[in-house]
């Protein structure tokens, strides 16, 4: 297997013949969630030749390039041996986490997500109270007071991996699938919570709904929100949800 | 100038190279699914190679050509004819508008592509025509062609080129010559698609990496655009293992606990969270695009260095390819 590993003790492994990953760690923590970021962040602003984009996950920064270009660039020195695109980029992307310093501080921007908990928009919200013999005013406090890290966005457009849930209000998937969930629903699954941007299929408690879109398509970037913002969740009334709603223009 | 859509078929779409960009905002990358004959039947056309054309599977639509245009049809031979008599592939034709252009019985592969110079009139969605089904945006309204849809054509930069002017096959021009696809897609019962190992490779008993590569494995009824699931013998890790969610790319084959490979495709989600027994190489992508529900492929193992001397090798390809018809068009 073709890896690397870096003096920052990264290990860098081809996704196929036009990707590579940057590999920080193995669970899920701030400081991995640091060293991602600083990385995608000096790539993007220094791109090479070549570079498409870059992916961050929970442990590791996907790197997807166009391996003719990245040749390309390559070969105005040396003519006629194999140049492997794999073994350019790894070169690029280990001197680059060489000359990083992540001592400095990540400046995260809090983004705060209204939510109408309950009732037709929050099916679930009963059982998960049940489930914990608490109060569904209880699960919207513990809900709403908690400030969740984004660490990636995947799945479907805009839809953000958010850390941080409380284990007083951690509940398993459904039993069974709902076919489709609603645009805007806040759901939880285990130790995860998150917001569906667009109506999909999908097994997560559903705990209420935002009228505020995450997924905008005539926008750049099109997702409200970006791996390592804060998310804060607001409780508002149904009066409140469809006055927004209004204001948004609708989903 | 227009193309009208008489009868939509199976599935036809608006398709480019693709959206790339957005993979870090959620947004999948679609795309057309054998990028070598979508790039091909531009460059017939005289288009840039990165135009969106019309990706039609497996039961065509019925086209009303509604202004005298340049057309190319590449990819499976889905038996395309216009006004009832059949025409070639893989090279350029000049329809006459009011010719009715049709599909047939699908004869090798499973998607055809139709490039039309110029391309289709419609606006980009983050840098990209692709349709992207589930998000509902790109390509046409964001949807499969319907019937009654009128797709617009922009104005080819150049006029027709010179070789057209000669020939005149049931009252369609075409040229004397065809490219030679079997050098970018080929069509073979079972054909071989080669792999590397993917990241969780070493993960996987003995017992299923030998499976991978000595067994057939049938593509499922359950398969589309966004991945083919693959029936054949059933792979497993060596320990159950839960593993997060991280970025995924085109050709990763993902095992879920059932052991059942999936090949992630065009419409693949962006990030997933199953272990990746490989991924197969960029340059037969196009290959596995034209495998049928139903068929068997087999899996081979090559290196990375291999299979990007083998991508490198079709992009040399295409790039004298691209002289070739530019040298053929000023004739």
């Amino acid at each position: 297997m073709n890896q690397t590993v870096t003096k920052a003790s990264a290990v860098i492994s081809p996704l196929g013949d036009s990707a590579l990953v940057i590999t920080f760690g193995d669970s899920i923590q701030y400081d991995i969630h640091k060293q991602i970021k600083t990385c995608k962040d000096s790539i993007e602003l220094n791109p090479f030749p070549g570079f498409i984009e870059c992916v961050p996950a929970f442990t590791n920064l996907t790197i997807f390039y166009n391996p003719l270009e990245v040749v390309a660039a390559v070969r105005k020195k040396q003519k006629k041996e194999f140049v492997s695109p794999f073994e350019v980029v790894s070169s690029i992307v280990q001197s680059k986490l060489e000359n990083e310093q992540t001592e400095k501080e990540l400046a995260h921007r809090t983004v705060s997500i209204p939510v109408c908990y309950g009732r037709e928009y929050g099916p679930d919200l009963e059982y998960v109270a049940r489930h914990h013999n608490l109060t569904t005013e209880e699960v919207i406090s513990i809900h709403s007071e908690g400030e969740y890290l984004a660490y990636m966005i995947g799945f479907a457009p805009g839809f953000p991996f958010l850390g941080g849930l409380s284990e007083k209000i951690a509940t398993p998937r459904r039993s069974s699938p709902r076919t489709s969930i609603p645009a805007g629903s806040v759901g939880i699954a285990g130790m995860q919570t998150g917001v569906y941007p667009i109506s999909t299929p999908g097994g997560w408690q559903l705990i209420g709904q935002t009228p505020i879109k995450l997924f905008l398509p005539q926008q750049n970037p099109p997702s409200l929100l970006q791996a390592g913002d804060i998310v804060k969740f607001e409780p508002i009334s149904k009066e409140e949800y469809q006055e927004i709603q209004a204001k948004e223009g609708g989903k | 100038m227009s193309i009208r859509v008489s009868k939509a078929g199976l599935l036809t779409s608006i398709q480019d190279l693709g959206r790339r960009g957005f993979q870090q905002h959620g947004v999948i990358v679609s795309g057309a699914m054998d990028s070598y004959s979508l790039r091909i039947a531009n460059l017939l056309v005289g288009n840039d190679e990165k135009e969106a054309g019309l990706e039609v599977t497996l039961v065509g639509p019925t086209l009303e050509i509604e202004s005298d245009c340049l057309v190319a049809i590449t990819g499976g031979d889905l038996t395309p004819s216009i006004n009832g008599k059949p025409v070639p592939m893989w090279k350029p034709l000049f329809i006459p508008k009011g010719s009715i252009l049709s599909f047939g019985p699908c004869k090798t592969g499973c998607r055809s592509y139709l490039s039309v110079a110029g391309g289709f009139a419609i606006d980009e969605v983050l840098n990209s025509k692709s349709t992207y089904l589930r998000g509902e945006i790109g390509g046409y309204k964001g949807r499969a062609l319907q019937t009654d849809d009128v797709l617009p054509l922009s104005v080819p930069a150049a006029s027709k080129p010179a070789f057209l002017s000669n020939e005149l096959i049931n009252g369609v021009y075409t040229s004397s010559w065809s490219v030679n696809y079997k050098e970018f897609v080929h069509f073979t019962k079972k054909p071989a698609v080669r792999v590397i190992n993917g990241s969780q490779f070493d993960l996987f008993t003995a017992e299923s990496k030998s499976h991978f590569t000595q067994e057939p494995f049938k593509v499922s009824n359950q398969s589309d655009r966004m991945g083919y699931r693959m029936d054949g013998p059933s792979l497993q890790l060596q320990e159950k293992k839960e593993l997060l969610s991280e970025a995924v790319s085109q050709g990763s084959v993902q095992v879920p606990p059932d052991g059942n490979p999936i090949i992630l495709l065009a419409d693949r989600q962006t990030t997933g969270g199953y272990p990746k027994i490989a991924q197969v190489i960029t340059a037969d992508l196009p290959l596995l695009a034209q495998v049928k529900p139903g068929e068997s492929i087999y899996f081979s193992h090559i290196s990375l260095h291999e299979a990007e001397k083998i991508y490198l090798e079709k992009e040399q390809l295409l790039q004298e390819l691209k002289i070739a018809i530019n040298l053929a068009s000023i004739k």
